[in-house]
């Protein structure tokens, strides 16, 4: 528990110059470019809503080495962080996966956005197929009042 | 003395606010002139009153007063009095105090300007401000007051957070709280409306103002937000996607929306429910956000009060509100009658699918940021919603209104041709592509991103130009006759016109970033991006409150010197903490980033650098987009509108229901 208010307080307030420090990075570009890339996706567990490849925190280094570990081991990047899923849990991906409950989080905009559309184009079909209203129900004063209103 | 003089001026506020929430609201309804009458005076005398309830916590502040806790806690008098006085709100109990301020002295606008609403529509108008206001005076009385004393004043305060005394920071939180709480207004006025049972063009001129200025605000603060972050983070992200990030980028999605559909209440008498609905929403969201921030529910970076009490008045607040404003929506909103016709192809149509696809964003925002807590709640499943998902989720939304929006602005009111709107925009339509293939060739990597981006920019912007131009109509003096075009029509070319650079700068930078991170002895060089940097030195230098670790970074290109930059690493020995001030050489097409990280082991110094392609042009295009509100706002119309001229009312004139 104190390691981990410490690694908090860390990233919170040492968040500044951090992330990948050089004698992390590994000699093969190619290799060292997967890591990025997959350490942009994990999620820093003691800070937030940081990933570790941006995090300062000493846990965030540790899965930065572990990272390049299993790549330099020969693993593809999927292998690579379901290891680190299985260690660390769901919580660690930044891109929730799309499965199960995760589902609604995935579908709901699409959805919404049907819902949204279909919607619209009722309201829009029915506004151009009515008749224009009775003209107007303002009485004679409020109608000067608004015209006053809305001189431009 | 003092101190308590304005815990005084608090606490008659909060009655003012009292009587004013409840009087004017029942003559309104008796129509009794003498009680709805009372609103104005109260409106100006809650202002006043909280007015200098605040200047006595900023006077404490400044003169460093440690008898007073909040002063202990969050000052200290080595501080510059510059940031004395932005610590005011930088702190949970001073920044309620801003935003309560900011609540009364809308309230106080509406009582300047509103002579010419209805007299009982400004009564209701003022008494739902006057309920906001009431709710969260009990918030900062019951909960977090920020006049409490201590029994053993210390001989000096405990500093601010290092990270918050910044310009960049310190004016965020009121251009926010003016954005925030500016959204009141228009809920006041959408309440109102619907205990009037009318919504006619006049509302939606009326309300515009209030509109615009609120999302005028929200532009800047938000912007500030993120510059702040990238000059200061240390790593030159500008946008993280934090829950308390889209606690504020919520509700300027739907005011975007509002903004748009007041329009069309206003120029059409349509779509005035949704109008009233979205007033009603973007409110909401920008409680929610003040309930996120505060509680810690959500905790991240920025949230400096995280207590379970002030968490569960705040969403008692929202709910209230919330619940009351839609219930009375449900019960109300089908006496509101549209009355334009038009067809489909229209700008009204278009307008109609603006308001889907920035509604849909926000609900997508919303649904990202509040599902860690629903699945973990529900499905017991810890997990985390992150960069990559809104940026793969929501992006999408604002690709397709970058594409709509040119088209839909050229397109008449009421009845229109597609191919008739689209004919002047042909050729630029041509030449954005060109533009996007263009960036395509350019590139190295196979990302989309950069391309697209820089299409629907170039559409954008030239869109917006070709809709001012053919707004002179035919023939002679069309230069003239520009410059002579409403500030509104301007207004609206020019925040167009900017939503498009932000475009290509947010595109730009995430496709075509580079960065270098490595161990740089002192004097060596090394190359980013065509870019030669040398690190010429590394010193210790005293601050007025810091130590600092500087470097000193040689910046050239083909042999020519560009600038000298100075990254610095410093540490604020009372708050014990150390923060990072990158370097930056900025220009219009690209950004040098130079950070200095520690000291090695075997000599030399970690340092990073990036290369950030039409950075500036992130916040260029947000004051942009901000200017072009501020234009509209200026329009003469709204400040008729406003009320610079009364009709004398006669008794019998109140408007019937």
């Amino acid at each position: 528990m104190k390691r981990l208010i410490l690694g908090l307080v860390l990233c919170l307030f040492w968040a500044p110059v951090g992330a990948v420090q050089p004698d992390e990075m590994l000699d093969d570009p190619q290799l060292e470019e997967r890591a990025r890339e997959i350490s942009g996706g994990l999620r820093c567990l003691v800070c937030r809503n940081e990933s570790i490849d941006d995090s300062n925190a000493e846990l965030a280094r540790d899965m930065r080495l572990l990272v390049r570990e299993r790549l330099v081991e020969g693993d593809s990047n999927e292998e690579v962080v379901q290891f680190i899923v299985d260690r660390y849990g769901e919580y660690v991906l930044l891109q929730p996966k799309a499965t199960g409950a995760n589902l609604v989080l995935w579908l709901a905009g699409p959805m919404m956005l049907l819902v949204g559309a279909g919607i619209g184009w009722t309201y829009l079909r029915r506004r151009s197929q009515v008749e224009e209203g009775p003209k107007d129900v303002l009485s004679q004063h409020e109608a000067e009042r608004l015209r006053e209103i809305m001189k431009d | 003395m003092i101190i308590e003089f304005g815990h005084f001026a608090l606490i008659l506020a909060f009655l003012v606010a009292c009587v004013q929430a409840i009087v004017p609201l029942v003559g309104a309804h008796r129509r009794w002139p003498g009680w709805m009458a009372v609103a104005a005076p109260a409106a100006n005398v809650q202002f006043l009153l909280t007015a200098a309830s605040f200047a006595a916590l900023t006077y404490a502040f400044v003169m460093s007063d440690f008898s007073v806790r909040l002063v202990t806690i969050n000052s200290h008098t080595d501080k510059p009095l510059l940031y004395k006085i932005t610590g005011v709100w930088g702190n949970h109990e001073g920044s309620m105090l801003l935003w309560v301020l900011i609540v009364t002295l809308f309230g106080a606008f509406a009582a300047w300007f509103g002579g010419n609403l209805p007299p009982t529509l400004k009564a209701r108008v003022l008494s739902v401000q006057a309920m906001v206001g009431v709710a969260f005076f009990a918030f900062i009385l019951f909960t977090s007051n920020p006049f409490l004393r201590m029994q053993v004043p210390p001989f000096d305060g405990q500093d601010l957070n290092p990270l918050l005394q910044d310009p960049g920071l310190a004016f965020h939180p009121p251009f926010l709280y003016l954005g925030y709480v500016g959204l009141s207004m228009t809920f006041s006025f959408a309440v109102a409306a619907l205990i009037e049972g009318r919504v006619d063009a006049a509302w939606g001129r009326w309300v515009r103002p209030y509109t615009l200025a609120a999302w005028i605000f929200l532009t800047i603060g938000i912007g500030l937000g993120s510059w702040w972050a990238y000059y200061e983070l240390g790593w030159g992200g500008f946008w993280f996607w934090d829950p308390v990030e889209n606690a504020s980028f919520m509700p300027w999605l739907i005011a975007v929306a509002l903004l748009h559909s007041a329009i069309v209440v206003e120029k059409r008498e349509s779509l005035k429910s949704w109008t009233i609905l979205l007033a009603i929403i973007a409110f909401g969201f920008s409680m929610i956000g003040a309930f996120i921030t505060r509680s810690g529910v959500l905790t991240s970076v920025h949230a400096f009060a995280t207590d379970p009490e002030r968490g569960m008045f705040l969403l008692m607040i929202t709910a209230v509100f919330m619940l009351g404003g839609l219930t009375l929506f449900a019960a109300r909103a089908n006496v509101l009658q549209a009355k334009g016709v038009f067809s489909v192809v229209s700008r009204e149509s278009f307008l109609v699918a603006n308001n889907v696809l920035l509604a849909v964003s926000a609900f997508v925002v919303f649904v990202g940021t509040i599902w860690p807590l629903v699945s973990e709640m529900l499905f017991d499943r810890k997990l985390s919603v992150g960069a990559p998902f809104f940026n793969m989720a929501f992006t999408p939304f604002m690709v397709a209104l970058g594409l709509l929006l040119p088209v839909g602005a050229m397109l008449p009111w009421k009845r229109g041709a597609l191919s008739k709107a689209i004919r002047p925009l042909r050729l630029v339509f041509v030449l954005s592509v060109a533009i996007g293939v263009l960036a395509w060739a350019m590139q190295t990597g196979r990302s989309g991103l950069g391309p697209v981006g820089l299409f629907l920019a170039a559409w954008l912007v030239s869109g917006a130009a070709v809709d001012l131009w053919s707004r002179t109509g035919r023939g002679e003096n069309r230069l003239g006759r520009l410059a002579r075009l409403p500030r509104a029509d301007w207004g609206k070319a020019v925040a167009h016109a900017g939503f498009g650079i932000t475009i290509a700068g947010v595109a730009a930078m995430m496709a075509w970033k580079t960065e270098d991170i490595r161990v740089v002895q002192e004097g060596e060089s090394f190359e980013l991006s065509g870019f030669t940097l040398v690190l010429e030195d590394v010193q210790e230098v005293q601050g007025p409150n810091y130590v600092s670790t500087m470097g000193q970074v040689s910046l050239s290109r083909d042999g020519t010197e560009i600038a000298t930059l100075y990254p610095e690493k410093r540490f604020y020995p009372v708050a014990r903490m150390p923060t990072t001030e990158a370097a930056l050489d900025i220009g219009f097409w690209r950004d040098v980033y130079v950070v200095i990280g520690d000291p090695q082991s075997n000599g030399g110094w970690a340092v990073r650098t990036y290369y950030k392609p039409l950075a500036n042009w992130i916040w260029g295009g947000s004051i942009l987009m901000a200017l072009g509100g501020a234009l509209s706002l200026s329009d003469r119309r709204y400040r008729i509108a406003a009320g610079a001229r009364k009709t004398p009312t006669v008794a019998g004139g109140v408007p019937a229901e």
